[in-house]
């Protein structure tokens, strides 16, 4: 049993950082995840793990500060909220597109624009669905909990590294902003350069010793036919990460007649739904999407085979329902509902919409 | 003689660094990229530390260095190269970390990054082209275009009321005190090459007393950019560039102020 706390989701995500042995966090103030940097910058990891610490000028540098991070092979992060992901798109592009591996965590306030500082799940488009320009993906956890924001940061620096891709932890302002009960990982120590060496050394930019080529970290390639290999590459990645990782919780699906799809925030407000509506006779079940890259396309298509209708509840206008729409591919009633600029829903009104657009729509 | 008997150990008195590929450069005649990549070659070699120098490209003509000089290589997003250099010096501490960029790159986008890198006093060398003009994209208006100078945005040539001033950046980081060392020079002659190459290795040497940014400018032609041949070019430089952007040192921490520098050391 590892130590348990009580703690803010923001906090956990720097103890697990530090816990995991991560080498470097670049950051830049924003609500409503600004505890993040404060925690790590009140427990001076440099002093103890050797884990970099740095508050840079601007969301635009710290992004650049995880690319040249990953470029050397180290374990490096950042986390910001949805107007300062808005800024990183541009090096999360060149991080995907070099094929970097690295932690990015989005805690999603409500938009567009400046916005509330309110919890939102409005910038699933963004993270799901490019961001930046050009073809990718980046490896995407939505944590539901306090101990998931623990629990996705090894997770997420491990499929990072894997597949040689960003993975982002894509929570919003209320898992960040509440208290859970958390048992913390327990402490890993940092890479050594040996195990760089090891793990990275094939890429890495860690000084041209006389025994190796010259590595290069670029997502520069003029030649038509050469870009197009790397971006089959790449694809074949992404294809990889849909057959081997893609992670999802059913909760009560087994006699469900209906099904809220819901990740993050949503999915705890839709768990006390079912109570209400399995009271009032109504059963329904939650499919919990835990990866939204890769997406439980076949776990969604396999219940659309036996249900009648499914709710899709996210705090934004409707952009993952897009996504289950797909899955069930015109074979059952799909809706959305969800409540914007940063209101979360309450469990009665879910419950409600699944009646009135669901059960009394078809 | 045959070429074998001529070039003996005894005889060479110059030859290419080892540093440099063999990769034909894409540079135009008269460039000055082209010295400048030789001269941080030759330092490279010369302080023995191929193996342990990370450079960092920028996007501009020099976006293609790294097929240039045989060391490890991060390409960064146009500006952002201050911001790569940071974070691999902080995590790799021993390493030499520097960045190349010209004034498009440093100067227009990536200000934010170079002000805020240098004010930090980073222990990473800046070397920054500064020709007054977009070289890759064709030759449009660069912040350190100077006034009344025609370029592809600018036909009718720099107009202040219209463009604003020419920024001076070089004076501008000598102003921060996390630089140690910034110094402005140039290429086009024998002479400036040697003293150009000077600055480049003491800028790399400072990195080994950890006493903040060595900022070195190369003020520099484009040939195809200014639409007038090398040698005219060097001649223009000298009579135009060089009134507005004095050549030498802005300031130098161990000659300027030598018991801050020592504070600085101990």
């Amino acid at each position: 049993m590892g130590e348990l706390k009580l703690m803010k989701g923001n906090e956990v995500i720097a103890h697990a950082a530090m816990r995991c042995g991560c080498d470097g966090y670049f950051g830049y103030p924003i609500t409503p995840q600004s505890e993040v940097m404060e925690t790590l910058m009140l427990k001076k990891p440099w002093e103890t793990t050797g884990m970099v610490v740095l508050q840079a000028e601007s969301e635009v540098a710290s992004i650049n500060m995880v690319y040249a991070g990953a470029s050397c092979g180290k374990k490096v992060m950042t986390s910001s909220s949805s107007p300062g992901v808005s800024l990183m798109q541009e090096g999360i592009t060149y991080i995907a597109g070099a094929e970097l591996p690295c932690l990015l965590v989005n805690v999603v306030r409500g938009g567009p624009g400046l916005g509330t500082i309110q919890p939102a799940q409005s910038d699933y488009y963004q993270t799901c669905k490019g961001g930046g320009h050009g073809d990718y993906n980046l490896i995407v956890l939505a944590p539901a909990s306090v101990q998931e924001m623990n629990d996705f940061v090894d997770l997420g620096f491990e499929l990072a590294f894997k597949y040689r891709n960003p993975a982002m932890i894509l929570s919003d302002g209320a898992i960040g902003q509440m208290m859970e009960k958390v048992e913390l990982s327990d402490f890993k120590p940092r890479w050594t350069d040996e195990e760089i060496q090891k793990i990275s050394g094939s890429w890495a930019t860690t000084g041209k010793t006389a025994d190796r080529e010259q590595h290069i970290i670029t997502s520069l390639e003029l030649d038509s036919e050469s870009m197009e290999k790397i971006n089959h590459r790449i694809q074949a990645k992404y294809r990889k990460m849909e057959e081997e990782e893609v992670r999802y919780e059913e909760i009560q699906c087994e006699d469900a007649e209906y099904i809220f799809v819901a990740y993050g925030s949503s999915s705890r407000i839709c768990q006390k739904s079912i109570e209400i509506a399995r009271a009032k006779g109504i059963k329904v079940g939650l499919l919990r999407p835990i990866t939204l890259f890769p997406y439980p396309t076949k776990a969604i298509a396999k219940l659309a085979e036996r249900v009648k209708g499914m709710l899709s509840v996210e705090m934004s206008a409707g952009q993952m329902v897009d996504d289950v729409r797909l899955a069930v591919n015109g074979k059952i009633p799909v809706e959305h509902f969800g409540r914007l600029g940063g209101i979360i829903p309450t469990p009665d009104e879910i419950v409600e919409a699944l009646e009135q657009k669901i059960i009394g729509g078809k | 003689m045959a070429d074998i008997d001529i070039i003996k150990d005894e005889n060479i008195v110059y030859k290419k660094s080892k540093v440099l590929t063999d990769n034909v450069m894409h540079y135009c005649p008269g460039c000055s990229h082209g010295v400048v990549h030789k001269l941080i070659a030759e330092v490279i070699e010369e302080m023995g530390i191929q193996d342990k120098t990370i450079g960092v490209s920028p996007v501009g003509c020099s976006v293609f260095a790294y097929n240039y000089l045989d060391i490890d290589w991060q390409e960064a997003a146009h500006g952002r190269a201050p911001a790569l250099a940071t974070a691999t010096k902080r995590l790799m501490p021993d390493k030499y970390v520097f960045t190349y960029q010209g004034d498009g790159d440093l100067a227009s986008i990536g200000a934010a990054e170079i002000i805020h890198a240098c004010n930090r006093g980073e222990n990473i060398t800046v070397i920054f082209i500064n020709n007054g003009i977009y070289g890759m994209t064709g030759g449009q208006m660069a912040p350190t275009t100077l006034v009344g100078m025609k370029t592809a945005t600018t036909p009718y040539g720099r107009d202040v009321e219209l463009n604003g001033y020419p920024l001076k950046m070089t004076e501008l980081v000598a102003q921060l005190p996390g630089t140690c060392y910034v110094t402005r020079q140039s290429v086009h002659t024998p002479a400036t090459v040697r003293k150009c190459k000077k600055a480049i290795r003491k800028a790399f040497e400072n990195q080994d007393k950890k006493i903040g940014t060595s900022f070195v400018e190369v003020t520099s032609t484009c040939n195809s950019g200014w639409k007038i041949p090398p040698v005219e070019a060097n001649n223009w430089m000298v009579d135009h560039m060089f009134k507005f952007y004095k050549q030498g040192d802005l300031k130098d921490s161990e000659k300027d102020n030598p018991d801050d520098y020592k504070k600085f050391i101990e």
